[in-house]
């Protein structure tokens, strides 16, 4: 493929890198920089892309190497490692059950998924809600579903237990379905 | 719904469903669990309904990823 080509392509799909970056990352500035890392590697690398996935795919694979990356370098932050336990603590989701463990309100039905997921706007109410969540909470959340690392990977890059990590999935979860509830199948932006 | 189906939903609680069904996709459940929550989200509409909730969640994450 022509490189101006490809070059253009990559860049197409910088705002999409970025928005997950900061996602991960919580800091633009650092994730402006693994994406800029991710577009040169890719380019240097573009005789390694093979249109059996998408370029958008390849890109998040390259991403993601970066962003573990950018992780590990700052394992030592003070921030993350006194901010972490305290999201871990499940005590502030006691008002979604009652005392005997039944909901407090109960989930409503959200109709067929694809009415949903068939609308941009939808896309649009999950990114605010995924940028909603805490932020450790969110991070470790986009390392497991959009980076698709395995639980054992990421515990071992935020030296957590597995205990701990299905804790803030949990949590994760739990906070972004109420987002959810809250800003799509509850309120008005349902019906077009 | 009926004294047995009852008594059979509440071998774990909601809020313990709820967790299993989120853990599930960390974690192959045991199966006792899975028998346990099998039986819970066979009685339990509120707590079906989130299970499907967090399947929409995957396929959001799944075309967010795309």
């Amino acid at each position: 493929m022509d490189a101006n080509v490809f070059a253009a392509q990559l860049e197409a799909q910088r705002g999409y890198l970025t928005r997950v970056a900061v996602l991960q990352l919580r800091d633009r500035d650092a994730a402006e920089e693994v994406v800029q890392e991710t577009i040169v590697a890719a380019f240097a690398g573009r005789e390694g892309f093979t249109a059996r996935s998408t370029l958008r795919t390849w890109l998040t694979g390259i991403l993601k190497h970066k962003i573990v990356d950018a992780i590990r370098r700052r394992q030592k932050d003070p921030v993350f490692e006194s901010a972490l336990p305290e999201e871990m603590d499940l005590d502030d989701f006691d008002g979604l059950f009652k005392e005997s463990g039944g909901w407090q309100d109960k989930p409503s039905d959200w109709g067929d998924p694809e009415a949903a997921l068939a609308r941009q706007e939808f896309f649009d109410v999950m990114n605010f809600c995924l940028e909603k969540l805490p932020p450790n909470t969110g991070r470790v959340f986009m390392m497991r579903e959009v980076m698709e690392l395995d639980s054992e990977e990421i515990c071992k890059e935020l030296r957590i237990t597995p205990n701990n990590l299905w804790v803030i999935l949990y949590r994760a979860r739990m906070s972004l379905r109420e987002c959810l509830q809250q800003h799509w199948f509850g309120g008005a932006s349902r019906t077009p | 719904m009926n004294k047995l189906a009852r008594r059979i939903s509440h071998l774990i609680s909601c809020r313990e469903a709820t967790e299993l069904v989120s853990q599930l996709r960390e974690r192959p459940l045991s199966p006792l669990e899975r028998v346990k929550l099998r039986l819970h989200l066979a009685a339990c509409k509120a707590c079906s309904r989130f299970e499907r909730q967090l399947a929409l969640l995957d396929e959001a994450m799944r075309r967010y990823r795309r």
